[in-house]
């Protein structure tokens, strides 16, 4: 597979290629939650990388990327740089949704709803309203409903993961540490949010008034997860992925899919290792095809043990 | 939804998962994805002799795609229907949209979900036209044994179109 497959494909973006069907009078509905969750449905089992460069989205692109999210920096580049972290410039992110064809994702700070609106205006696919940037409201995250396009959103617990429903998001991601490599907070946001599920199914409605109040969430949604079993949106993590391996585990443990932030670009080689977490996310049950898949990748990311990070350089902490 | 329709369903990822196998649905994703799985698990052949052996194979969205013979694209394919798709022909997700369209074979209107959504440009003329927009955009197909919906049924509760389908196993290939 040639890296310049992709670029003859690409049409100017807003402007539907054809067919776009201005004069037709039937009814279209636009923007609705089965919409916004039916996009992040298409990407279970799949991986969604961070891409600094066109470059860097052709070769996600091309190792079986389902999404790439755009970004000036990724997240161990933010935590290395310090200072106040935006959305990224939107020139830099429309020349990665011309490079790719998969859905194009990007990040605004959390409760910064005109960096929402500009990533709404240039049309990418999924905003991801993140605590990776420096937040821009202490008390409220956006009002996600008032776009057409879906967001997802970070969470550490159950209650926050409906909190961020209850606003709209069509998607939810663990929070993890990002820019650490360290995967350990992923996986306890991911055992947090699955177990406490396994908790609702066990409860008596009685029970889900308490718990709903207990963990700060609005009762209809504690209900719907309850009756589903499940989150009602797509369940992915997020946070420290580094290796196939990760991100096999993550699926095991019952995530519907893997983000790998800094991961990937921050490696010795990052189109082995963006290929094998893609194949060790499909097959996260065959552990030859993992163990293969493993071999010779080159250096890995050089990691930050969570542990030995002090509270103000904590990003999970942001957001509520 | 196929095992409320009282069928077994199992999760196709290597060659060998698809023996013993009736039918094979293909859904939605990303199409570039498919394709790389596919070349990297040498899916490709064995999906096509299973496309051969006459057995129902249906595709949407991303796995229409997968089915066309022409998709504009250099990516990796199956080549199997006579159809030239256009991907994301519609835009990009904030133009993803829910429209009623008339299905051949289906008595009333059926719900499509369209999201980032191909459609069928062209067929040859031993494909059948199932569904089409007002505007005369092809949006499902089906030649023989193979069926592509550029919309997703799997979206919704209407089980209808699994049910077309589904009596594609007992009416095999012209």
């Amino acid at each position: 597979m040639g890296e310049e497959v992709n670029a003859n494909m690409q049409h100017p973006i807003g402007e539907p290629m054809n067919n776009g069907n201005p004069t037709s009078n039937q009814p279209r509905e636009v923007g609705s939650d089965t919409l916004k969750r039916g996009l992040a449905q298409m990407l279970k089992g799949g991986v969604i990388m961070d891409v600094v460069s066109p470059e860097q989205a052709r070769i996600a692109e091309n190792a079986g990327a389902v999404a790439v999210m755009a970004l000036e920096r990724v997240p161990a580049d933010i935590r290395r740089y310090g200072g106040v972290a935006r959305m990224s410039d939107p020139a830099l992110i429309e020349s990665i949704m011309r490079a790719v064809t998969i859905p194009v994702m990007a990040k605004c700070r959390i409760g910064h709803f005109v960096e929402a609106r500009i990533l709404e205006a240039i049309g990418v696919d999924y905003i991801d309203e993140s605590e990776v940037l420096t937040p821009a409201d202490e008390e409220h995250h956006i009002d996600k409903r008032q776009f057409k396009v879906p967001f997802v959103c970070g969470a550490r617990n159950l209650g926050e993961a409906l909190r961020r429903i209850n606003e709209g998001a069509a998607m939810i991601r663990s929070k993890g540490e990002a820019g650490t490599g360290d995967v350990v907070e992923a996986v306890r946001h991911a055992r947090a949010i699955l177990g406490e599920i396994a908790r609702l199914k066990t409860m008596k409605r009685e029970e889900l008034y308490a718990y709903a109040k207990e963990i700060g969430a609005p009762y209809h949604l504690v209900e719907e997860t309850a009756d589903l079993g499940r989150l009602p949106v797509v369940l992915f993590a997020a946070g420290g992925i580094a290796t196939p391996a990760d991100a096999a585990l993550l699926m095991n443990i019952g995530v519907d899919g893997i983000f790998v932030g800094s991961g990937i670009f921050k490696s010795g080689d990052p189109a082995a290792r963006a290929q094998a977490i893609v194949q060790a996310t499909t097959h996260y049950q065959d552990w030859h095809i993992i163990a293969e898949v493993s071999k010779n990748l080159g250096e890995p990311m050089v990691g930050i043990n969570v542990s030995t990070l002090p509270e103000a350089e904590r990003l999970a902490g942001r957001g509520w | 939804m196929l095992r409320r329709l009282g069928h077994e369903a199992v999760e196709v990822r290597l060659p060998q998962h698809l023996d013993d196998l009736d039918a094979l649905i293909m859904p939605g994703g990303e199409s570039t994805t498919f394709g790389k799985l596919a070349v990297r698990w040498g899916l490709i052949d064995p999906i096509r002799r299973f496309a051969a052996s006459g057995k129902p194979i249906w595709g949407t969205c991303a796995g229409l795609i997968f089915l066309a013979k022409d998709v504009g694209h250099d990516q990796p394919t199956l080549g199997l229907m006579d159809v030239r798709v256009v991907r994301n022909a519609f835009g990009r997700q904030i133009d993803s949209f829910i429209t009623p369209i008339k299905v051949k074979g289906l008595d009333a209107p059926f719900r499509a979900v369209f999201i980032r959504a191909p459609i069928i440009a062209e067929v040859s003329p031993n494909v059948e036209v199932l569904a089409q927009l007002e505007d005369g955009t092809i949006v499902a197909a089906r030649q023989g044994n193979l069926l592509g919906t550029s919309f997703h049924p799997e979206l919704t509760n209407d089980t209808r179109m699994h049910e077309l389908f589904l009596s594609m196993l007992a009416q095999p290939a012209r």
